[in-house]
């Protein structure tokens, strides 16, 4: 980056100003592991003039900046935390993300107290029980044993009933009827009835059972709020990729200015390792630009004048100015946003087991109490006893073993993939991914390792390269010196852009780089291969390619076992796309597709009602990640691509996607198997309670029965192993 | 049964006490950097106290 004054006023807008002019500033960062980081970082920043605190929170990476006046330019805050070696980009903390605190904290709240209600609420009801079966319990001692119980459940009840209650409110209003309906109706009615039997004096309250419903519920809906809050906010890190400064020439000044406030027609200066802010043509320069995360191809691209530049793209080895051919918002990268964020939409109107469990459930539910009630009364019980009796229905059928039926399972799910190095982003991904049947992976980088390995060269040559290759950050000189191991650098090294790097290896003078530069006359040179050679000697040539991961073949046909159908969608040329499609034994392949094209290509397979599962790494892949049915990304995917997908493995092993799709089908039918359980357990519970069979102490006891079957049926350990 | 007036209230004021120990835990944000807080507790100069920017300010400003 450069000159620092001239960006003073530009980031402005990063900064949250109070009234005294005191401002806030949030950066995050990434790359920082321990304590001694945390040292390093707040004490370069807090040294800075006009910075008054500074704050890292490891676990999600913001560095909060508290600065006192107008006379600190935020641009100096991020040099300082890039000048000591991590990645930092300012950002702007999205409402998305602190309504994601605000909830699990809400949930936190909730069940600490509801867990403190079912605790203490058991010291008076559970002395009740015992006054059911005839011990010495007369009937003054009970009420006040009710009332005391009453005096712990109610206020409990009704705080920890909020988020259900809340839910349940805003799903009525829509018209419709979630599981939170007949939970909250339930609770409000259990309590209501309650009450009014211990104002009356009579045997049954069930001040306990409303407690413990929420209780457990609660358990259910925080291990799922845990689940989705590992997921970060695709659109804030994608934006984070975007360079949020470009720097403009103005009449040979050069000024940092807002991505956003570029113009088309602007010259701009592109640095060696920064992203292109915009696309564009290159003016002046020559280069390298890896094309990786945009196209998804392997071989570099050499750029000259003339040449169209994408925004996204990583500069490599010379310095470009270039001219903007399109704004911000105009630009690939911030198209391929906004098809991602098309696409989370249409995935968030997947309707999820539990909710499809709930349209059934509710109005059965509903029905069978109302048909209690009224049956009762017309049947000559008279109306508090038809009431009891309806709410008693209502109690012994309050949907525990639903509610924990499908979190359970996915989080025991989760778990075992978790040990096997995936991580499972929201339990909605699992369900979804128990449904696919057509695989889309991307080649590079997923089926392939995603960075160039040097192939069949000899040791000795390769260590006489060395020298010069470790002088280079060049990716394919760095596969070469990755090969030779730790050793020595040549000297007095010049590194021209986009052709090679000379020096002097044992006072010799030396080359490495494309075949013109070292002096080979070579019609068909490659991007894909560097060239080696002492001044008049012999020269040396290194091929380099992009291996298969080694597992690929096994991998696609272990899928095809499990009756899946498998397509490759590639960026990359058609020629290394064939050959990786045979290599691992798949037809169906397609290559050279933009961004656009996979995402075009997906949704026509969502048309012909497939349900796809796309598997890729780049930013390429991020829109059609987004848009499948559901998507996995490796852990050295760019982060654009890791929050698109729904899960991500971490291991090299690419066989995490069979055994995802293993698990999730296991957690998939384990959830079933618990609401047949659930459905078996109403069945007989509904008609007892109907025939008013149940006292409290029937209604507690097969509450929690119930709700502990379907816990430890999640929990059962053959969950996500392999069959056979 | 008197023993009842006090014994009642006496463990559901204890419980209450540990609920009020866990409302004041999550309000001063102190669930909010559980890997930085491991960390911060090796080096005497690094601010061990949760950030002075608590929870419930975070709460008010977004309602």
């Amino acid at each position: 980056m450069s000159a620092g004054l001239a960006l003073h006023r530009d980031l402005e807008a990063f900064v949250r100003r109070d009234d005294a002019g005191r401002g806030q500033l949030d950066l995050l960062v990434s790359g920082a592991r321990c304590a001694g980081c945390i040292s390093k970082i707040e004490k370069a920043v807090r040294d800075l003039p006009g910075v008054e605190a500074a704050r890292l929170n490891l676990t999600t990476g913001k560095l909060a900046v508290e600065l006192a006046g107008q006379d600190t330019a935020p641009q100096r805050v991020l040099e300082t935390v890039e000048g000591l070696g991590y990645r930092a980009c300012l950002f702007d903390p999205g409402e998305a993300a602190a309504a994601q605190d605000r909830e699990g904290r809400e949930l936190a709240l909730a069940l600490g107290v509801a867990g403190f209600g079912a605790g203490n609420v058991m010291m008076f009801t559970v002395p009740a029980w015992a006054g059911l079966f005839g011990q010495e319990l007369n009937a003054s001692t009970l009420t006040v044993m009710y009332w005391l119980a009453a005096i712990v459940a109610t206020p409990c009840a009704l705080f920890a009933g909020g988020p259900f209650f809340r839910s349940a409110w805003a799903s009525l209003k829509r018209g419709r009827a979630n599981m939170d309906v007949p939970i909250s109706i339930g609770v409000i009615l259990t309590l209501i009835v309650s009450f009014s039997e211990t104002i009356l004096g009579g045997r049954h309250a069930y001040f306990d059972a409303a407690v413990t419903l929420l209780f457990l519920l609660l358990i259910g809906r925080y291990l799922d709020h845990r689940l989705r809050a590992g997921a970060r906010s695709a659109a804030r890190d994608l934006l984070a990729l975007q360079t949020p400064v470009a720097i403009r020439l103005v009449d040979g000044v050069e000024r940092g200015v807002p991505v956003a406030e570029v113009k088309v027609g602007d010259r701009l200066v592109v640095a060696p390792g920064d992203r292109i802010p915009v696309d564009g043509d290159v003016e002046i320069g020559c280069s390298e630009i890896d094309n990786a995360l945009i196209t998804g191809e392997t071989a570099l691209a050499a750029v000259g004048p003339g040449v169209r530049l994408s925004a996204g793209a990583l500069n490599l080895t010379g310095r470009l100015v270039m001219t903007a051919t399109a704004r911000s918002e105009d630009s690939t990268l911030a198209a391929i946003a906004r098809l991602m964020e098309a696409g989370a939409q249409t995935r968030s109107a997947y309707v999820r087991l539990a909710d499809k469990a709930a349209a059934l459930y509710v109005p059965l539910v509903h029905t069978a109490a109302a048909l209690t009630f009224f049956g009762g009364w017309a049947l000559g019980l008279g109306p508090r006893e038809a009431l009891l009796r309806a709410a008693a229905v209502l109690i012994v059928t309050c949907p525990c073993a639903l509610g924990l039926a499908v979190p359970a399972v996915q989080v025991a799910a989760s778990s075992r993939l978790f040990r096997g190095g995936v991580l499972v982003k929201s339990g909605a991904a699992l369900e979804r991914l128990a449904e696919v049947d057509h695989v889309v992976f991307d080649k590079t980088g997923v089926l392939t390792q995603g960075r160039p390995a040097l192939i069949g060269a000899p040791a000795h040559l390769v260590r006489l390269a060395a020298p010069l290759a470790r002088a280079s950050r060049h990716p394919l000189a760095r596969a070469l010196a990755a090969e030779a191991g730790l050793g020595l650098v040549a000297e007095a090294c010049v590194e021209t852009p986009g052709q090679g790097v000379e020096g002097l290896i044992d006072g010799r003078r030396a080359r490495l780089g494309r075949a013109a530069f070292v002096g080979v006359d070579d019609a068909d040179a490659r991007e894909t291969e560097l060239w080696f050679g002492f001044e008049g000697d012999v020269k040396i040539r290194f091929v380099f390619a992009d291996s298969l991961r080694p597992d690929a073949a096994g991998t696609v046909a272990a899928l095809r076992r499990l009756g899946l159908s498998v397509e490759i969608l590639s960026g990359d040329l058609p020629s290394p796309v064939a050959e990786v499609a045979e290599a691992v034994g798949v037809t169906a392949w397609r290559a050279a597709l933009t961004p656009f094209d996979k995402v075009a290509t997906i949704e026509a397979l969502t048309v012909q009602a497939r349900k796809v599962l796309m598997v890729g790494d780049g930013l390429n892949d991020a829109a059609a990640l987004a848009k499948a049915h559901a998507s996995m990304a490796p852990g050295a995917a760019v982060d654009a691509a890791q929050n698109a997908a729904d899960l991500v493995f971490t291991g090299e092993d690419l066989r995490a996607v069979v055994e995802a799709i293993e698990t999730a089908r296991e957690a998939r039918r384990r959830a079933l198997e618990n609401f047949g359980f659930s459905a078996l357990y109403n069945l007989v519970a509904t008609p007892a309670a109907m025939a008013g069979l149940i006292n409290p102490f029937v209604a507690a006891l097969a509450m929690s029965g119930s709700s502990i079957v379907v816990l430890l049926n999640a929990a059962r350990p053959r969950l996500g192993r392999r069959p056979r | 049964m008197n023993i009842l007036l006090f014994l009642a209230p006496a463990s559901i004021g204890l419980g209450a006490l540990g609920l009020l120990a866990f409302f004041w835990t999550m309000r001063s944000g102190q669930y909010d950097d559980p890997k930085g807080d491991a960390e911060r507790i090796l080096y005497d100069h690094l601010e061990d106290r949760p950030p002075p920017d608590p929870a419930g300010k975070t709460d008010a400003a977004l309602k």
